[in-house]
């Protein structure tokens, strides 16, 4: 059946629901269902994280076909099934959700004080989303985890978010909504050629290259809101900054390559003809999210929407990497998301943990913080100069790959996008020397506490996993290595008539 | 005559009367009883249709088969959610009078038979009983004059498109020679012989139907009527009637005017897009929950109307499972509207509902997902209603319906999601009485249904399918 033995993805999605029906069921005063919801929400996804980890040991690596696969008929009649399964693009970010929700419960242990159940209850839902939309193999099941994303998440925002929280959770809804219903048009349409939601019958079936057009355009519509890309991407900032610490970590952390891996599943390989013919168009785009987003961080004086703006750049490299559609560029792309995952979501908990101190988000209102808290100015030091791409760290290693992928296509692209890697050196060490260094001024902050216990708890395997991947990539970029090389001959095999008619026509 | 084929029919209008006997006869007030009997009687009938046969009755006039029986159905559910969304709040506004379960009754005898009418003149006699038993309902708060108005309004409104109706009826008859639907299958067999009169007749029927199922611009009375009635007849009218007369203009255009499509689709289509934008455009203002559900029907309408324009077994099929997925939902949301009352006084305030999941969280939960599922969001059963239908438009290839009809989702959810917005991320208002079971035991029905409808859709699909292929023959 599969490499577990039993149905494990499923396993994964749903068990997050089960421990959700634990915190709904339980009774008592306030104090006592916070508690409970708290330590049942932890220990639910540490369940669910070191059941993931069998994905790591069991996943064949030299394979490019899906593994752990489960398929269950579900309307037979019209061609749905519930299948399930992950390949080299897709099993690391399940382990990144699972990863991550963990910490993010930890994180808001004490910063979430009211309606801790709901939360809890909201954050395991998420979960339970986001692991589903990375294992789906059939294209209604990815729909519904894909939107079904939304209902958490703007309960996250509206209800545990910031001043502005109730403009930012509409925005937040309406953008992607508005985005999605065009792909669901998509969907139909492949459903209607290929009889089938089967991703991968759909990734083999020849749509016409009239039709791709407009299927990318509505696959477009969706991914991009989703990355996000400019110019879409203004609900990005109002999101993360009216989240709280733990969405925006979830937000940046995994919400954000939700938008990627749509294109990395979808548009590339079902549309293998309409991505190279819009390749030119992402390109432009993702350089003007490079730089542009870049400078507009810079005049930021909110911590977190300088960190948001940031993340729009750092994905602007990212669909760079994967429209390039060759081996170093869609290697990188899936680096840079996965390191971006970890360090974006370092970064805002960095953010938060000054935060739930102070209460203050601006950036002015910090200074000298390193003489109070050494712990905490090395941690922010080690995730600054990851977000900056400093060898050694998971942050050089995708950019590096994206722009060896970007020189072998246009040599100003790859200029361009390197850009990037310079001013996202000036924005961070800029907001790393106004926090950190300086003198300390204000009372508040000479009574300043370092990092407590949970927070080094929270902090230590983010750090690791920053080091691990910029020291050993390797160890990461074996999962996808079979997946990335099947993907680009599967594009080269497509284009290959359009290319010797060229020749012929030459 | 064959006329067992219309059993459920006779047993249900039976049992009607002989409730009526029984509330006159009865010593003391037997509202209570009187509704008991009547749920009783819609559990009966239910059974009588599932194990009903395929026939055709009264020398052609009715016709009990596959599509029939899945529409019957519906309506017998919705009937019987309505009568016990009603039971609490008629005590509460003392309106306790047995004729309203029986008015309820009477009504859905009407409906079932526009389900199975295969007669022009059947179907009159199915909406007019249907109409003027809600007639009376809208108007049954005697002594408010909000429910007198609502009753008068639509009575007169409604006299109106009876009119059109029996209007289209007469020219159908006076060009075709025939108000049997088999007959004028037969007869008009290509779009480019049908003569003017015939679509003309058309025209004039769709319009009167088109008033029932409140789409635009025929959906004037809607938003007041919904407003004034007392609310359990505006659950029931928002749900049951709907059903039957979207019903019936599916087995009207399918069946007999099948060959008409290319006359009366850009009909169906205008009528489905100006109901779609309707629907989300004019909801946004609104603050009172009633009137807002109004603007949510005639959207929804617009949606199922979709369907319906694009005129295959697939759309029809469409059709019927947002109907069953909207009938839930619905009535399920007006459970929790019902339970929105203060020392004794029933509150209709959208801002009444702040806060509520600090105060009541199950019935926020329960209202959040019917929000999201009107809105459309998966897993719950709304996403799945609009998927069938937009399938069917992209299949025929509907490019600016389908685009329109996603996009004015987007905006609806505005509004839905506004609600989730009052009740979540404001501050609490004073809490709302204690519910009574009867709403909970609907409202958790509803909520059951929209939420795991994603476990039974494979039979609810099958069941459309088998249906719609009963009108395409």
């Amino acid at each position: 059946m599969n490499a577990a033995g039993f149905p494990l993805l499923s396993l994964l999605t749903f068990l997050p629901l089960v421990g959700g029906a634990i915190i709904l069921s339980v009774r008592g005063d306030d104090a006592v269902v916070a508690t409970n919801a708290r330590y049942t929400a932890l220990w639910t996804s540490l369940i669910v994280f070191a059941l993931s980890l069998l994905l790591w040991v069991r996943f064949d690596a030299s394979s490019a076909g899906f593994q752990f696969v489960e398929s269950v008929n579900w309307l037979p009649s019209i061609g749905i099934t519930y299948k399930m399964g992950v390949d080299g693009i897709s099993v690391l970010f399940v382990l990144l959700s699972t990863a991550l929700t963990p910490l993010c419960i930890l994180a808001s242990w004490e910063s979430i004080q009211t309606r801790v159940r709901e939360f809890m209850l909201a954050f395991l839902v998420l979960e339970t989303m986001m692991i589903g939309m990375f294992c789906a193999l059939d294209f209604v099941v990815f729909y519904i985890f894909f939107e079904g994303v939304l209902i958490p998440m703007y309960l996250i925002i509206g209800v545990w978010g910031g001043p502005r929280r109730v403009y930012a959770a509409f925005k937040f809804f309406l953008y992607t909504l508005a985005g999605s219903v065009l792909m669901l048009l998509a969907l139909l349409a492949m459903w209607s050629v290929a009889g089938s939601t089967d991703i991968t019958v759909l990734m083999k079936t020849q749509f016409p290259v009239a039709m791709q057009t407009w299927l990318f355009l509505a696959f477009f519509a969706s991914f991009a809101v989703k990355v996000p890309m400019w110019p879409v991407h203004t609900w990005l900032p109002d999101a993360h900054v009216e989240a709280p610490t733990a969405g925006s970590v979830i937000l940046a952390g995994v919400l954000l390559k939700m938008g990627a891996y749509g294109f990395l599943r979808f548009s590339v390989p079902m549309l293998p003809n309409a991505s190279a013919s819009f390749a030119p168009f992402i390109f432009t785009l993702s350089v003007v999210a490079v730089i542009y987003t870049s400078l507009v961080a810079l005049a930021q004086t909110d911590m977190k929407k300088l960190i948001a703006y940031s993340s729009v750049a750092h994905m602007g490299v990212v669909t760079m990497g994967i429209f390039t559609i060759n081996a170093q560029g869609l290697s990188g792309a899936l680096f840079q998301m996965l390191s971006h995952g970890v360090v974006s979501a370092a970064l805002f908990l960095c953010v938060g943990v000054v935060y739930d101190r102070i209460h203050s988000r601006e950036i002015a209102r910090y200074g000298g913080l390193a003489d109070r808290m050494p712990a905490y100015a090395l941690a922010f030091m080690l995730f600054t100069m990851a977000s900056v791409g400093l060898p050694g760290t998971a942050g050089f290693v995708g950019e590096f790959l994206v722009l060896v992928g970007a020189f072998k296509v246009n040599f100003w692209l790859a200029a361009l996008g390197s850009s990037g890697m310079i001013l996202g050196a000036c924005y961070m060490l800029y907001l790393y020397r106004r926090v950190i260094f300086g003198k300390l001024t204000r009372d508040d902050l000479k009574s300043i506490l370092d990092l407590s216990p949970r927070e080094i708890a929270v902090f230590a395997p983010l750090v690791i996993l920053t080091l691990w991947m910029g020291i050993a990539p390797t160890h990461f970029s074996g999962f996808w290595e079979a997946s990335v090389a099947a993907m680009v001959d599967h594009q080269h095999a497509a284009l290959a008539p359009i290319t010797q008619l060229a020749g012929i026509v030459k | 005559m064959n006329w067992i084929s219309a059993l459920p029919e006779l047993v249900l209008a039976c049992a009607g009367m002989a409730i009526l006997v029984f509330g006159v006869l009865a010593p003391k007030n037997a509202f209570r009883l009187a509704s008991m009997f009547t749920i009783a009687a819609f559990l009966i009938t239910a059974m009588l249709v599932m194990g009903g046969t395929t026939s055709l009755g009264y020398s052609g006039l009715f016709s009990s088969d596959a599509f029939s029986q899945f529409v019957k159905l519906l309506i017998l559910a919705a009937a019987t959610l309505g009568v016990i969304v009603s039971l609490d709040y008629s005590e509460h506004e003392n309106m306790q009078r047995f004729e309203f379960p029986v008015l309820i009754l009477l009504s859905t005898v009407g409906m079932m038979l526009m389900a199975s009418a295969a007669n022009l003149m059947s179907l009159y006699l199915g909406v007019e009983l249907m109409s003027l038993s809600i007639y009376v309902l809208a108007a049954f708060a005697r002594d408010n004059l909000r429910s007198a108005e609502a009753g008068l309004k639509y009575f007169v409104l409604g006299a109106l498109a009876s009119g059109l109706l029996l209007y289209g009826i007469s020219l159908v008859y006076g060009f075709s020679g025939s108000m049997n639907f088999a007959d004028l299958s037969a007869e008009l067999t290509s779009a480019s012989q049908a003569s003017t009169g015939v679509t003309i007749g058309v025209v004039f029927i769709v319009a009167g139907l088109a008033f029932k199922v409140s789409a635009v611009p025929f959906h004037m009375w809607t938003p007041d009527v919904y407003e004034g009635a007392p609310t359990p007849v505006t659950a029931f009218m928002g749900t049951a009637p709907k059903v039957a007369a979207m019903a019936l203009l599916v087995r009207l255009l399918s069946g007999p005017f099948a060959h008409l499509l290319a006359q009366w689709q850009q009909l169906i289509v205008l009528v489905a897009i100006a109901s779609m934008l309707l629907g989300s455009l004019a909801a946004i203002g609104q603050k009172n929950i009633k009137r807002l559900m109004a603007y949510s029907s005639i959207g929804h309408m617009g949606y199922a109307l979709v369907g319906l324009a694009a005129g295959t077994p697939l759309g029809v099929k469409g059709v019927l499972i947002y109907l069953v997925t909207y009938v839930f939902m619905n009535v399920g949301t007006f459970a929790c509207i019902l339970a929105m009352r203060r020392r004794g006084r029933a509150v209709e305030g959208i801002a009444d509902l702040a806060g509520l999941a600090k105060t009541d969280l199950g019935m926020a939960l329960w209202l959040a997902i019917f929000m999201f599922s009107m809105a459309g969001i998966p897993p719950f059963s709304g996403f799945w209603g609009k998927l069938f239908i937009f399938q069917a438009a992209v299949t025929q290839g509907m490019w600016v319906l389908a685009v329109i009809g996603v996009l004015t989702s987007v905006i609806g959810a505005y509004y839905y999601i506004r609600i989730i917005k009052v009740m979540f991320f404001d501050d609490a208002a004073e809490a709302f009485d204690a519910r009574p079971a009867s709403l909970s035991f609907v409202a958790v029905a509803g909520g059951l249904f929209t939420t795991g409808f994603f476990l039974f859709a494979a039979p609810v699909e099958a069941a459309a399918l088998a249906a719609a292929k009963v009108i395409f023959g």
